[in-house]
């Protein structure tokens, strides 16, 4: 493909929608523009497992300002109950705790909670079982893994290698149980009146569509999704989850009226989706020089009873170093709770945990720098696949990091460094993201008023959409950037892919250079106001292996009386292709390596097997790291041009800062301590005992 | 939210008659934890009666080195003033250590010490809970108690109190002043709340209609050289797993008095006096310090439960309170 050559494409251009949303007046999907609209609220089950025997809303219709109460006995029924996450007040099943059984719809948002919580339930209950752990005898082979690939690998004999090998490593790594919790809330405005208009949070507008318009036996053309602005989804608004197909119900028991339903933070943590907790079981032979001879990993989580999500944790153990023997697999538990999901870095993120941490250890086995075990386990072609990489240049990023960073300096032995009453350590982690482009989107472009006008259903989660598409529209055409405008967030104009993946700006972009050409091939360089034309995406070639690459480095401090573990450095260093706008990129990768920072000292979802739900289930106790645990993080990115990934030669880079950021702070931690933790969160309470006082 | 009344009187003895005559009412000062309460269905009452205009919002000096504050202080304007700055610096940083500053511009003075256990049980109306309903059992025992008692608790409730504010004031000898219907008390902080015991559903000694009108500070020289050690799982806006409030004074390297009290380890803030007498006449020495922590803890529970528990919280006091100590004797020389 002919690369663009680069104007705007590179430049550091402010927000095009940085004053709407300072000022407050970017409409987002709960104020949508509407005349009275009514409210709803839903109720959720208050048992993990059983039926629905009864719902006395008597007091609720007898409250002033109720309109209707929605319950399985009297909700419409739906298309498709194919996807049973969606299957809402179909049936009186209860799978999990906080599932939807009713909704109430009222004048204003106060007398429907209200009303919600005066209607009274009678359950059968039946015993629950939403304990994950490696000895269950019901763990079960997914026929694939998020979002289609196998499930398990194998190379070589992993087991003979670890058994001749004279340098091994075997230990269990785990993650905790992670809610998204993008900043806007899940919300939906729904208004039918013979056709939906839907005002919904939403990482895709079109995908959104298509999947209401399924569940309820719609036309396309029946349904309209608008979405401008989204304040965060971080994967939980991949896809419509239980709450919207309500909201839809609501509109058309109220045709002509708008409905808005937005879910409090706590409902968050039952409907919306979360990352499931990962057992890795990890195992790493070598030879006394650090050349591995094997690397496995054996993947144990959760799903749901009702609908299978297979984390694709054992990943990047797939593609990341050489080794001749090798081994994945993942085998999950279906459990009454809620529908795991996509979460930031699906399966790298997760993944990358224990097999970093395991690296560390292993340089530490060797006595070899945790940076040089890497550089010698480099492989020259993707191991799993066989395919040449279309880039890589981890070892750059390493290399450049550890400049950076002050690594040479470094003295290897752990907990003997100390400042005050501090206890101070480094470490570093690689990291990794395939770069995806999706098989589906199309932009139009359109001379009118004597400007450039790309129209593109694409979305904006706060990653600068609004900006760069006219930053790549301005150089597949060959004009000034502040000549277009883009036009996005509206299954109005034509389809594109969810904002998933790290996938938007290589899908999207190509369908833009696409239109630009065709633009340019149809009406030169002196169109004439209405001209317009059209342009896709095609689909990779499957020639190349193509992942952006990524190394991370930690400070860490730990007090040496109580524990406390404080992160006055992170610093990461890139290799993600072209940067299409440093400011909007700089924003993506120190946001992915805070939101690393925040899984690696703070955030658990604490599921008490007693009720079957997340008891720490709101922002005073689900922890995430606050401005005064984020210190000093700087992200850099190497000069990479990859001319095999896309006509930009741009890869993805809004999941990447996510990836190998907690195992590069369990490193340091290590390295400052001496204690070695394994499973996430790194709490005071890991380290407390193993310290010696001052 | 159930619907209900406001009133927002100019005066004490108004809104003190208001709340007394009605069993489903409740004062309101910065609403900081009540309104979560009334949209959690935590609490349900009638009649809400904003007191924040019926109290004072200032700061006396009584002549004697002590302070009078108006129950309507904000927590920020009870931090930036200078007397308490000077005279007892343990009261604004366990202020300053919790919450954010938009919450301790709302947080009063009166408010702070009355707000409820974070308890994620109690906060929960679909978890059983003898705190919010009197015999509907602890769901908190067995289950996740990182945040919960390791001392005073009851067969009924493990919760723990987490104002910071209520620490400081316990380890000051800090008296309250209320206003019920049969007239004005006062009340040694330190009594103010209670031990779980069989009624955990009572969080103080406070009749119903009961309003802190001022809480006293008394002339305290020591506390010139006070601290507030807060320890947590994030580096702000997190309750404690443990605090210390402390004052000593040390004079040619024993301890001639301390003042000392926990939070984050009991239903109420916790006056270590076992701790405060080991160490009047100790030599100013880390075993000194560890000796009074270990006399004060050794009747220490820790609660089992999911995610390991809350043994650690044991240790990490030992070593919090020797650290704070240890800080501010070095302080002192």
């Amino acid at each position: 493909m002919t690369a663009l050559h680069s104007r705007a494409i590179g430049r550091d251009l402010l927000r095009r929608d940085g004053r709407l949303k300072v000022t407050g007046t970017a409409p987002y999907a709960y104020e949508g523009p509407l005349g009275k609209p009514a409210y709803c609220h839903l109720i959720q089950a208050t048992i993990a497992r059983g039926r629905v025997t009864g719902m006395d809303t008597t007091s609720a219709q007898a409250i002033d300002g109720v309109i209707t109460v929605l319950t399985a006995d009297n909700a419409e029924r739906l298309a498709s109950t194919e996807d049973n996450e969606l299957a809402v007040l179909q049936s009186d099943e209860v799978a999990f705790r906080g599932q939807i059984i009713g909704a109430v719809i009222a004048e204003t948002s106060e007398v429907a909670r209200h009303a919600a919580g005066t209607v009274q339930v009678t359950y059968a209950q039946e015993p629950h079982d939403v304990e994950l752990s490696v000895d269950r005898a019901d763990l079960y082979k997914p026929y694939k893994i998020n979002p289609a690939y196998p499930t398990d690998t194998a190379d070589g004999d992993v087991a003979a290698a670890m058994a001749s090998a004279p340098v091994t490593l075997e230990n269990t790594y785990t993650t905790a149980m992670y809610h998204n919790n993008p900043m806007e809330p899940h919300t939906t405005t729904a208004l039918w009146d013979g056709s939906l208009t839907m005002w919904d949070s939403t990482q895709g507008v079109h995908s959104a569509r298509s999947v209401i318009a399924r569940v309820f036996g719609f036309d396309h053309e029946q349904v309209r999704v608008v979405c401008p602005y989204v304040g965060g989804g971080f994967g939980s608004k991949g896809t419509p989850h239980a709450h919207v197909v309500v909201a839809v119900m609501a509109a058309r028991a109220t045709p002509g009226r708008a409905v808005k339903l937005a879910l409090t933070r706590q409902q968050m943590f039952f409907l919306t989706g979360y990352r499931t907790p990962t057992i890795q079981k990890m195992q790493l032979a070598a030879d006394r020089d650090g050349h591995l001879a094997a690397i496995a990993l054996d993947v144990v989580e959760q799903t749901s009873r009702i609908k299978e999500f297979a984390e694709q944790t054992g990943m990047p153990t797939r593609s990341m170093y050489a080794a001749p023997n090798r081994r994945t697999t993942h085998r999950l538990a279906a459990l009454d709770v809620p529908v795991p999901t996509w979460m930031r870095a699906p399966g790298e993120c997760p993944g990358m945990f224990g097999p970093e941490v395991a690296l560390d250890e292993l340089a530490e086995q060797l006595g070899l720098d945790p940076i040089e075990l890497r550089i010698r386990n480099e492989p020259s072609v993707d191991p799993d696949s066989g395919r040449p990489w279309s880039s890589r240049n981890l070892i750059a990023c390493l290399r450049e990091g550890a400049e950076r960073f002050g690594w040479a300096e470094r003295d290897p032995a752990p907990g003997v460094r100390r400042q005050g009453d501090w206890l101070v350590g480094t470490g570093v982690a690689a990291s990794v993201y395939p770069t995806y482009r999706m098989a589906v989107s199309t932009a139009t472009l359109r001379y009118e008023r004597s400007r450039y006008v790309v129209e593109i259903g694409a979305a904006d989660l706060g990653t600068g959409t609004w900006t760069t598409l006219p930053q790549i529209a301005a150089d597949a055409l060959g004009v000034d950037v502040d000549d277009v405008d883009a036009r996005i967030g509206d299954t109005d104009y034509p389809i594109a892919s969810v904002a998933g993946g790290s996938s938007g700006m290589s899908t999207w972009g190509s369908a833009i250079v696409e239109a630009a050409r065709a633009f340019r091939d149809k009406f030169g360089t002196d169109p004439a106001d209405g001209d317009e034309a059209e342009g896709s995406v095609s689909p990779p070639t499957g020639k190349y292996a193509m992942h952006a690459f990524g190394a991370q480095f930690v400070e860490a401090r730990v007090h040496a009386d109580t524990g406390e573990i404080r992160v006055p450095r992170l610093l990461g260093v890139f290799a993600a292709g072209r940067i299409i706008n440093p400011r909007t990129a700089r924003s993506q990768f120190i946001g992915g390596m805070t939101m690393g920072l925040s899984m690696a000292l703070h955030e658990q979802s604490v599921l008490d097997p007693r009720f079957g739900h997340v008891v720490n289930h709101d922002f005073a106790d689900y922890h995430i790291s606050v401005c005064a645990d984020v210190g000093d993080v700087q992200a850099h990115w190497i000069d990479e041009y990859d001319p095999h990934v896309n006509a930009m030669g741009s890869k993805g880079i809004g999941e990447i800062g996510i990836v190998g950021t907690a195992a590069a702070v369990v490193n340091a931690v290590h390295h400052a301590t001496g204690v070695r933790v394994r499973d996430l969160p790194v709490t005071l309470d890991k380290v407390l005992a193993q310290l010696t006082p001052n | 939210m159930k619907p209900f009344a406001y009133q927002a009187p100019g005066d004490a003895a108004t809104a003190v008659r208001s709340v007394a005559a009605d069993p489903a009412a409740v004062f309101l000062g910065g609403g900081t934890n009540l309104v979560d309460h009334l949209k959690l269905g935590v609490a349900a009452p009638d009649l809400i009666v904003d007191v924040t205009a019926a109290t004072s919002n200032e700061i006396t000096d009584d002549g004697a080195g002590g302070l009078r504050i108006g129950a309507a202080v904000p927590n920020s304007e009870l931090a930036a003033d200078r007397r308490v700055r000077d005279r007892y610096p343990v009261v604004a940083q366990a202020l300053l250590s919790g919450a954010s500053g938009q919450l301790r511009n709302m947080a009063t003075t009166g408010g702070n010490p009355l707000q409820r256990t974070r308890c994620v049980y109690f906060q929960d109306v679909t978890t059983p809970c003898n705190k919010r309903k009197s015999g509907s059992g602890c769901s908190a025992i067995g289950g996740y108690t990182r945040y919960h008692a390791i001392l005073g608790a009851s067969e009924q409730c493990i919760a723990t109190h987490p104002s910071d504010l209520a620490v400081a004031l316990a380890a000051l000898d800090a008296e309250v002043r209320v206003l019920g219907a049969a007239g004005e008390r006062g009340i040694p902080f330190v009594d103010l709340h209670r031990l779980p015991g069989e009624h955990p559903e009572l969080d103080t000694v406070l009749e119903h209609g009961e309003l802190i009108l001022s809480i006293d500070l008394p002339p305290l020289p020591m506390a010139a050289r006070s601290a507030y050690r807060k320890v947590r799982d994030r580096a702000s806006y997190a309750f404690a797993l443990v605090s210390v409030a402390a004052a000593v004074d040390v004079a040619d390297g024993i301890v001639r008095d301390a003042r000392i009290a926990f939070g984050g380890v009991a239903h109420k803030p916790w006056r270590a006096t076992k701790a405060e007498e080991s160490l009047r006449g100790a030599p100013a020495s880390d075993d000194s310090y560890r000796a009074a922590a270990q006399t004060e803890l050794a009747g220490a529970q820790a609660q089992d439960g999911i995610d390991g528990g809350n043994a650690f919280k044991i240790l990490l006091l030992t070593r919090t309170l020797v650290a704070t100590l240890r800080d501010l004797a070095h302080e002192e020389t």
